[in-house]
């Protein structure tokens, strides 16, 4: 038992997580590869055509997964950053600073995935539904994190910050989204809504799903990229770094 | 606690009397942004009547960022800040007072001037009420939320950009449900049900938020 | 009454110092010493609990004073390098609204002579945007006449002070030892405080050495 508790600690310094993810990182890959190219096969191969929507909605496959992933991003990099917050650990921060980029890059794909599907279909590159209104405004809040944390210098400052905005940020987004859907039906001049999606076939569902899987494989795969080159750079005075970076030995194929 | 909200209150307040070229400045600004609608978008009054409610509300939103970093870089400034933050007291208290105060110096006045900015986009006697009262109701939780934003970007390089950044995402509900009301009461669908939620957000922006902000300002003090 | 063991202040990349350890008890004035640079500034707000150590522990009366925190703050009086007065107020005003947020009571006969006392009479009227620099300090240090709090963390207390004000306020601090408060005190001139005893602490250099006299 203690054996244990003492393992999960010793995985939150950054010179024992760093190796650990340099050796997880091909994994991750080569399952986002795998799901992707099941996903996409079903997606633009197997899934039937659209009897509305012809084939310009297997644009979905992308739009969709891009939407769940950028707010299961946002949900996961505002637990990172809490903890790091609560437990004062450092890698959490790190964790957190290093999957905020492609959570923004997911909703900025979700947003210009959706004015793709929309202008052959309704006719304009942008409306503003309920979904894509608030995939905006979760691109805003991502790009203040973002923000925030380049503004300020000091790393340790700049988690506790980030941190605290995420969290603020995860408490505002149900009434965000609350809120954008009420004005929105409220204001029904716009009634075209690219959520009408066509009813979903079995084989379309799971061309998403698989989709959605690649996406969240690939994100794991570049915030645990991204983490090390984080972890580098702050901890470059540390005496475990300055012995990477000297070209002492194999780890210097892992990292680009 | 009383007694220490009515402290800082008060401190703030003499302090915001002693320095009125901010706060008439900032109404200034409220005046020009919805001046400047009618110029851009042209004289029509049916246009513009249906346009009040969210130009009113857009330009409170700014008008009160404007005011926003004013909340806590005086007195980090200075180093009355961190005597706050060493106080014996809770500090989201403190951060609550100066809520209270900016909301009194910064929001109040754009209660008061906002239904006679509205006479010039031709609404109505019942539509500039429900103006008056959204905001009467809304901008506490304007100046709540924008604490929020003003710790955490205080001493931060491009303060004031960047906390329009953060701060503005958040204050979209408010601005939803605010100009949502006046909307409702055009159409006759009754305000009731907006101003509700609007309420809830001042409670939660005003009650809540100050909890964060200590944080956040706690943070700024390392 | 205050201990603190094993403290160490990372700035930036560098290290500051490290284990930097004391002890404190009622009547003594801890004299923290070193360079410019040297970390003196940091070492006092991490006492005060705004600034969190790299790695140590400051204990008050054998709590944690992380744990401790409005408990620690009632029996604490800091003084920084700002003067932590509002420049629109009046040194009166700025009194009366500092006691208030520290709870403690002060009617404005005893805030007068106490401005009196640090030789602002017949300014305490007079917004602090209109005083000097030296003036200005005297209005932030005129909080030590009335202050009752255990612990007096100053930073730099005589800057910009002539020598009758900076015997005024030695005599503050000695007084406040004598009652059995304590003090931690840095600043580059020397200055002999008239009652209770001194420990000095040095940083910088290598490792941090405690002496008493």
């Amino acid at each position: 038992m203690t054996d244990r508790v003492i393992n999960w600690y010793k995985y939150a310094s950054p010179q024992t997580f760093y190796p650990l993810a340099g050796k997880l990182i091909p994994w991750f890959w080569a399952l986002a590869a795998l799901f992707g190219i099941a996903g996409l096969a079903i997606g633009f191969l197997i899934a039937p055509t659209d009897a509305q929507q012809g084939e310009g909605y297997r644009i979905i496959f992308l739009h969709v997964p891009a939407s769940w992933l950028s707010m299961f991003i946002y949900l996961v990099m505002a637990f990172w950053a809490g903890i790091g917050l609560a437990f004062n650990i450092r890698l959490s921060g790190m964790m957190a600073s290093a999957l905020a980029p492609t959570g923004a890059l997911f909703a900025f794909l979700s947003l210009w995935t959706g004015a793709l599907w929309g202008k052959p279909m309704w006719g304009t590159w942008w409306v503003w539904d309920a979904r894509l209104t608030s995939e905006l405004i979760l691109l805003f809040l991502y790009i203040g994190f973002i923000a925030l944390q380049a503004a300020i210098d000091d790393p340790r400052r700049a988690d506790k910050a980030g941190a605290i905005l995420a969290l603020v940020g995860v408490v505002n987004i149900p009434i965000i989204y609350f809120s954008v859907k009420w004005w929105n039906t409220l204001h029904q001049g716009a009634s075209v809504s690219l959520t009408k999606a066509p009813s979903m076939a079995a084989m379309m569902l799971w061309g998403m799903l698989l989709c959605a899987l690649a996406c969240w494989m690939y994100s794991i795969a570049i915030a645990l990229m991204r983490v090390r080159t984080i972890m580098l750079e702050r901890e470059r005075h540390t005496d475990w770094v300055r012995e990477l970076l000297s070209g002492n030995g194999h780890d210097m194929s892992r990292h680009s | 606690m009383l007694i220490l909200l009515r402290a800082v209150i008060g401190r703030d307040l003499r302090l915001a009397m002693r320095r009125q070229a901010d706060i008439v400045a900032a109404m200034f600004f409220f005046i020009i942004v919805v001046s400047l609608f009618p110029l851009g978008v042209g004289p029509e009054p049916d246009q513009l009547r249906r346009m009040a409610p969210g130009v009113l509300w857009v330009a409170a939103l700014l008008a009160t960022m404007l005011s926003l970093p004013r909340l806590f870089a005086d007195d980090h400034r200075d180093g009355t800040l961190e005597q706050l933050a060493l106080a014996p007291q809770p500090l989201g208290v403190i951060v609550l007072g100066k809520v209270i105060a900016h909301w009194l110096v910064a929001g109040l006045p754009l209660v008061v001037l906002a239904p006679v900015l509205g006479i010039q986009f031709d609404l109505s006697r019942d539509a500039l009420l429900v103006l008056t009262v959204s905001l009467l109701v809304g901008t506490p939780a304007l100046s709540g939320i924008g604490a929020i934003g003003a710790a955490l970007t205080l001493g931060v390089r491009g303060g004031g950009v960047l906390l329009s950044l953060l701060v503005l995402p958040l204050y979209i509900p408010v601005l939803i449900f605010g100009a949502g009301a006046v909307d409702a009461t055009l159409s006759g669908l009754g305000p009731q049900a907006h101003l509700s939620l609007l309420g809830a957000l001042a409670l939660g922006g005003v009650f809540f938020a100050p909890w964060p902000t200590a944080a956040a300002l706690r943070v700024a003090l390392e | 009454m205050l201990e603190a063991s094993n403290l160490e202040c990372v700035r930036g990349e560098r290290s500051l110092f490290a284990g930097v350890g004391f002890r404190l008890d009622g009547g003594e004035m801890l004299y923290v010493q070193g360079k410019n640079g040297s970390g003196k500034t940091s070492l006092l707000r991490m006492l005060c609990a705004l600034t969190p150590a790299a790695s140590g522990e400051i204990r008050w009366r054998g709590g944690p004073i992380g744990k401790l925190g409005e408990e620690f703050r009632s029996e604490l009086c800091y003084l920084g390098h700002q003067n932590a007065i509002k420049e629109e107020l009046t040194p009166l005003e700025n009194l009366l609204s500092s006691a208030r947020l520290a709870q403690e009571a002060l009617d404005e006969d005893a805030a007068l002579d106490a401005l009196a006392l640090v030789g602002l009479r017949g300014r305490e009227d007079l917004a602090c945007r209109y005083l000097s620099q030296g003036q200005k300090r005297r209005a932030a240090l005129a909080r030590l006449v009335n202050e009752k709090r255990a612990l007096w963390v100053l930073d730099e207390p005589y800057v910009a002070l002539d020598p009758v004000a900076v015997e005024l306020v030695a005599g503050l601090i000695g007084a406040h030892l004598q009652a059995g408060g304590l003090a931690v005190l840095t600043t580059h001139q020397a200055v002999t405080v008239p009652a209770g005893a001194v420990r000095e602490l040095w940083l910088g250099d290598s490792d941090a050495t405690q002496r008493s006299q």
